[in-house]
């Protein structure tokens, strides 16, 4: 987490803004948030990049030029034909502020299609032998809404494009004016199954905001919390992707490990999601002694249920062969669209904000980051094997060793004036990238939330050109996305 | 032959929607779960036939006559594999294509009436249902005409002599690759699952989504009568008619079609789906078991 006071953020013209973010771009730094803000009724651009080498955050910003003859119209001009990554920024931002990205090759809506109908077309792809295949937004299985639409030929499928917003729900305009108490609870809905994760970046906001630092015993708590949210989802996915290929047993003992895991999360909190556990200023929860000891025994019998029941995956071979070489993102594709967390590393992408960019905990003591290299929907199932074992070995070391003290201190409710701030969590999904700015009144004058969702649909995508249409359920599985964390 | 044939319809309507229930159960052992009752498919089938049938405005009238010849094929069929030896059964010369050809009929009907739909799902469905059973077609007449060789008719009951001590290599050279047809002909695992919810995954099941109350009973029904004859034909394939008594053979029948389904079942549960790319690939190794199996039946008097 950073933050930067509004008057120290040096406003480049579109020019320079242009030539710095492709250069910085193209220099190992990538794109965190991207967005447009109007402060003190001057409407800027914020580019938000981080370093993950050096492990640095940087902010530039530009004033978007008027459009010549058309009154109170911005425009700039597109970066996304020079790098792809800005692509869905791009678009955000004209459908969030109404500023122009001029030459942006597919400036369709993100989320609210009803507001622009007459450029919400698919795109198609030509040729008498060409079908499209749409499916959603209401699904067979209990997900969440979004439609996919496929162009394909027979059972190869040409290009996939998915289409959301059935779900928005304002969360960034209602942060506006706040903090308030209330607003907490937004936040851990953002994306339900990544609760501790977003609450943990909107707290980090508040504390540097406000200079307030948490107590040690309250950071351990946090990073337990977020480890075990890890766990369950990956642990939860790992069963889903074994039932989407019909392999029963993994699929049947992973969703009872899950439960297991989530119940860890209840015995701290009470809540099987985590909610209420970060609080601005520390946790709202202690661990006694008693839940510590109980805790480490779950944990210890987790981690045998879990070997054991994945570990069928990884001895037969007809799942190897179902999953090797299925939805593979090639590295190379994964830097240019700037995908994040596990499906990054899949692809053999070593990024991980817990090593990159450490906050809490996990600047003194760090798990080993998994990476795997083909890209495929095997190496993201593997990463998370990986990951969840790693993490279950953190929570112990963290529970075996967890600072004396307060949990809680007071005083983060204060954010200060005109100050831009950043804070990233690498969820179990990947990079959290929360921003906000805070008017005079210390109040925010806007806020930005980039769930992992958003830098990995586009993955998704790649993952199935020229796949079989069958198996894009097995490849979903694997991003396992979020539909309301991008719909905020 | 009266008798026989309403033995062997009769068998095949009450007897069938046991199977998938054993399934099932085997299933939710290897899961670890308890599962759904055997009995589970009856009561279902009694559940859909209360239910009215929703038909889609552009389905024609191929949709809503489908579910019946469907129906009535896949049971005419059954006539073919009497139930109990000894008795009078209908049989011709060459009557083994006109039973697996009922098959198709049945299957060239379910086609049609998922095209009929419109839908795109369904569409896909029927494409690669056509192309696997088109793979899987050869194989089940090699294997057919393999047992002809040992048994030295023309009519498919010669074929079922079963095992004996000269010839038990070629009939298990016979009986795997017709398992390996049974689980692609009844959308089993490796070929498809019949318990995925995910419609692009499909191919039986996607035929059926837009069949409802007594139409979708009448297709299940038929999708467990057929279950019911190729498990038939696999414990005639092997059961030695020739040393065993009509009650013993009837009673070891009666007790075998469910261990076929309890072998159906474990294959399910320890083995993932393949990918559609591989069907053709495990249809064609089950085809060269089979070629072998009719090699070695040209001269019965290897010496084995």
């Amino acid at each position: 987490m950073i933050k930067f006071k509004l008057s120290s953020l040096p406003i480049f013209s579109e020019s320079e803004f242009r030539e710095k973010a492709l250069g910085l771009t193209s220099s190992g730094c990538r794109i965190s948030s991207f967005f447009a803000s109007a402060v003190e009724g001057k409407r800027k651009l914020y580019l938000v990049l981080s370093d993950d080498e050096a492990g640095t955050v940087q902010v530039i910003t530009t004033q978007p030029a008027a459009v010549p003859g058309n009154s109170g119209e911005l425009s700039f001009h597109t970066l996304t034909t020079e790098n792809p990554a800005f692509h869905l920024f791009e678009r955000e931002i004209f459908e969030q502020s109404g500023i122009r990205p001029e030459g942006h090759p597919w400036l369709k809506p993100v989320r609210y299609p009803d507001r622009r109908p007459a450029e919400t077309d698919f795109f198609r792809v030509e040729g008498s032998e060409i079908h499209q295949v749409a499916v959603g937004p209401v699904h067979a299985g209990i997900i969440e809404p979004g439609h996919f639409r496929f162009q394909c030929h027979g059972e190869t499928v040409y290009h996939l494009e998915t289409a959301h917003g059935f779900q928005h729900r304002g969360i960034e305009t209602n942060l506006i004016g706040g903090p308030r108490p209330a607003d907490l609870c937004k936040i851990e809905v953002t994306a339900g199954d990544s609760s501790i994760a977003h609450s943990t970046a909107y707290c980090r906001i508040l504390e540097v905001l406000s200079e307030t630092a948490p107590p040690a015993r309250a950071e351990a708590i946090r990073a337990i919390a977020l480890e075990l949210e890890r766990c369950a989802n990956h642990i939860g996915d790992l069963g889903a992707l074994a039932g989407d290929i019909g392999y029963l047993p993994t699929s049947s003992y992973c969703g009872r490990i899950r439960g297991d895991f989530l119940n860890m999360s209840a015995l701290i909190c009470g809540n099987r999601f985590g909610r209420g556990v970060i609080q601005p200023g520390g946790t709202g929860f202690d661990l006694s002694d008693k839940i510590k000891e109980q805790l480490l025994a779950r944990l210890s019998a987790g981690r045998d249920d879990f070997i054991s029941a994945v570990s069928l995956l990884w001895d037969s071979p007809t799942v190897l062969a179902r999953f090797e070489s299925t939805g593979t993102v090639s590295q190379e594709a994964s830097e240019q669209i700037g995908m994040v967390g596990p499906a990054a590393r899949a692809s053999g992408c070593g990024r991980d904000i817990r090593q990159n960019h450490p906050s809490g905990i996990y600047r003194t003591d760090c798990p080993k980051i998994a990476v795997s290299d083909k890209g495929d929907v095997f190496s993201r199932a593997w990463v998370r094997w990986l990951e969840v074992k790693e993490s279950i070995d953190f929570i112990e070391k963290l529970l075996q060793g967890l600072p004396s003290g307060d949990v809680f201190i007071d005083g983060a409710q204060k954010p200060a004036a005109d100050t831009l701030a950043v804070s990233l969590v690498e969820g179990w999904r990947g990079e959290v990238c929360h921003t906000a700015i805070t008017g005079t009144d210390g109040r925010f004058s806007s806020y930005k939330i980039v769930d992992p969702s958003f830098h990995n649909w586009f993955g998704l995508a790649l993952a199935l050109r020229d796949e079989q249409i069958s198996d894009f359920p097995v490849c979903n599985k694997s991003f396992n996305l979020s539909y309301c964390g991008f719909d905020l | 032959m009266i008798i026989n044939i309403c033995l062997s319809i009769a068998a095949a309507l009450v007897l069938s929607p046991l199977l998938g229930g054993i399934i099932n159960k085997t299933k939710a052992f290897y899961a670890g779960r308890k599962g759904s009752p055997v009995l589970q498919l009856y009561f279902d089938l009694f559940k859909l036939f209360r239910k009215e049938s929703v038909i889609s405005t552009s389905a024609t009238f191929i949709f809503q006559a489908a579910p019946a010849i469907i129906f009535t094929s896949t049971l005419a069929a059954t006539i073919f594999v009497p139930f109990i030896p000894g008795l009078p059964a209908p049989s011709f010369t060459c009557d083994f294509i006109l039973l697996f050809y009922l098959l198709g009929l049945s299957r060239f009907f379910l086609i049609i009436s998922a095209l009929d739909t419109g839908s795109s799902f369904e569409g896909m469905g029927a494409s690669r249902e056509a192309f696997f059973s088109a793979l899987a077609e050869p194989v089940t007449f090699v294997t057919i005409l393999t047992m002809l060789r040992l048994g030295g008719g023309t009519s498919i009951q010669a074929a079922f002599r079963g095992l004996s001590s000269e010839s038990w290599i070629i009939i298990i050279l016979t009986a795997v690759p017709f398992f390996i047809v049974m689980l692609a002909e009844n959308a089993r695992i490796p070929f498809d699952d019949p318990n995925t919810h995910l419609e692009l995954t499909m191919i039986h099941e996607v035929m059926l989504l837009d069949n409802s109350g007594a139409n979708l009973a009448l297709m299940e029904w038929a999708a467990s009568i057929k279950l019911w004859l190729f498990s038939l034909i696999i414990v005639k394939i092997l059961l030695p008619a020739e040393i065993l008594t009509p009650a013993a053979y009837t009673g070891l029948t009666i007790l075998a079609v469910p261990a076929v389904a309890v072998i159906t079942g474990t294959v399910e549960s320890v083995m993932a789906r393949a990918s559609l790319l591989k069907v053709p690939q495990l249809l064609f190794s089950a085809g060269i078991i089979a070629f072998l199996g009719f090699f070695l039946s040209l001269n019965q008097f290897l010496g084995w």
